[in-house]
């Protein structure tokens, strides 16, 4: 059980792609409005589970991983397992949905 | 059922449970605590402050001589709300029984009974129905300007419809875009006058009159629009980068489907001027009953109606001492709205 970590350019390598855990990659800004409505809702969600680890990153702030997996619209949240991405959930969504939509991670 | 068996219920009945929380919503919630009916509101998780939360400037909303930011201006709501005691979720309703007594309202995480309910649930932005539209969301296609113009610097991109959002999300959108372009099904626009000029003053703004988009192009990100000339029928492939939905919306009406009445399109009914619904004590506002005006304004109005009709039915039912409301007071169930509208 835990909460969200922020990640950046320099360290998605070691937190993410080499997590042996399944890590979910939210891509936020701080315009983003239905952003900082779904932030909440991943704290609850890392707060209540521990399989799956949690993690921000600010596409303002750290532009390469964000063009480097074709981000076009946010928020985007990313599953990586093994250092690939195995699902994305674009746009906010009420807890229930995210949670169904992460069955098999939690 | 065993699934609300873990959720908290209160047998508390509520004077008012408001569900929605645009403009109509916090409007509804804003009366109904001055008039001490101590409201519940469901804010909705991640559609908590309505429509206006995904707007920019606001600049017709009274009161603000120099505009305001639409989140701002709903947080302002909230606040307002919340100083008069009005209790606030941030939760989606996911079932009502209206025609119980006292009603029901189910939420993921508890369930309420209330005298009343006030249905401000708002409307849902309209897709084009394109099999390239589907595949391409987030991948080119938005409907969301301001979380996603970003992405779009210094590209050709699309806007499609021809109201006021649509052109305030080109407006908008040409702070990053290299060219936005309006298309639009029709020769002229639906949107008000002065949405008119701005955008025609643009010099990044181009139009597209009379066409229709056929589909979206390109495999994992979008690389063009097929186009159809609406009056010569030609169609063309356009290329551009980026398409953002504003063909208008659609009423969030599912959750009362089957309970209140509905018009074809999906429009909660209402005898209007009132906020009166076929059901006692369920009143409706704002997007959801609104198929003609759509604004803030209207919303807010609406809401402030279904504050004062819900505030009179507590009190015709109940008399001045509070008494349980008379069995014959209650309309006979299956009266439509219509003949509502004449005894109220």
């Amino acid at each position: 059980m835990g909460s969200t970590t922020p990640v950046t350019d320099d360290t998605f390598t070691a937190e993410v792609l080499n997590s042996d855990k399944p890590v979910l990659v939210d891509f936020w800004a701080e315009w983003c409005g239905p952003c900082k409505m779904v932030g909440p809702v991943l704290e609850e969600i890392a707060a209540e589970h521990d399989s799956i680890r949690i993690v921000k990153l600010n596409i303002d702030e750290n532009p390469e991983i964000a063009r480097k997996y074709g981000i076009m619209s946010i928020p985007t949240m990313s599953v990586f397992v093994g250092g690939e991405i195995t699902k994305s959930i674009v746009g906010a969504k009420p807890k229930a949905a995210l949670l169904r939509e992460l069955a098999e991670f939690v | 059922m065993s699934e609300n068996a873990a959720k908290a219920t209160s047998t508390e009945v509520r004077d008012v449970v408001i569900i929605g929380s645009g403009p109509a919503g916090y409007t509804a919630a804003i009366y109904t605590a001055r008039a001490n009916m101590r409201p519940l509101v469901f804010e909705g998780a991640v559609t908590a402050g309505g429509a206006l939360m995904q707007t920019t400037e606001v600049e017709n909303f009274p009161g603000f001589v120099e505009g305001i930011q639409g989140p701002e201006l709903m947080d302002n709501m909230r606040g307002q709300a919340e100083r008069f005691g009005a209790e606030l979720i941030p939760d989606d309703v996911i079932s009502v029984d209206l025609n119980a007594n006292p009603k029901v309202i189910t939420s993921h995480d508890m369930v309420v009974l209330a005298k009343t309910v006030i249905i401000s649930t708002g409307s849902q932005w309209r897709t084009l129905g394109l099999p390239g539209e589907e595949r391409l969301f987030a991948h080119g296609v938005s409907a969301c300007a301001t979380c996603d113009g970003f992405f779009f610097r210094d590209q050709d991109i699309a806007v499609v419809g021809g109201g006021d959002s649509a052109m305030e999300e080109a407006t908008f959108l040409t702070k990053f875009a290299k060219s936005v372009t309006l298309v639009h099904r029709r020769d002229t626009l639906r949107a008000s006058a002065i949405m008119q000029e701005r955008a025609f003053a643009n010099p990044k703004i181009k139009f597209m009159w009379n066409t229709a988009i056929d589909d979206v192009l390109g495999e994992t990100t979008m690389t063009g629009l097929k186009v159809r000339d609406t009056i010569t029928g030609a169609v063309t492939e356009e290329p551009f980068t980026g398409l953002f939905l504003a063909i208008g919306h659609d009423p969030r009406s599912d959750l009362v489907k089957g309970q209140l009445e509905l018009d074809d399109e999906g429009y909660v009914k209402v005898a209007s001027p009132t906020t009166v619904t076929n059901i006692p004590g369920v009143f409706a506002c704002g997007d959801v009953v609104d198929r003609i005006y759509k604004q803030a304004i209207t919303a807010a109005g609406s809401g402030c109606a279904a504050a004062l009709d819900a505030e009179r039915f507590i009190a015709d039912n109940e008399g001045p001492h509070g008494e349980a409301p008379a069995v014959d007071a209650v309309p006979a169930a299956g009266q439509s709205v219509e003949s509502l509208a004449s005894t109220h």
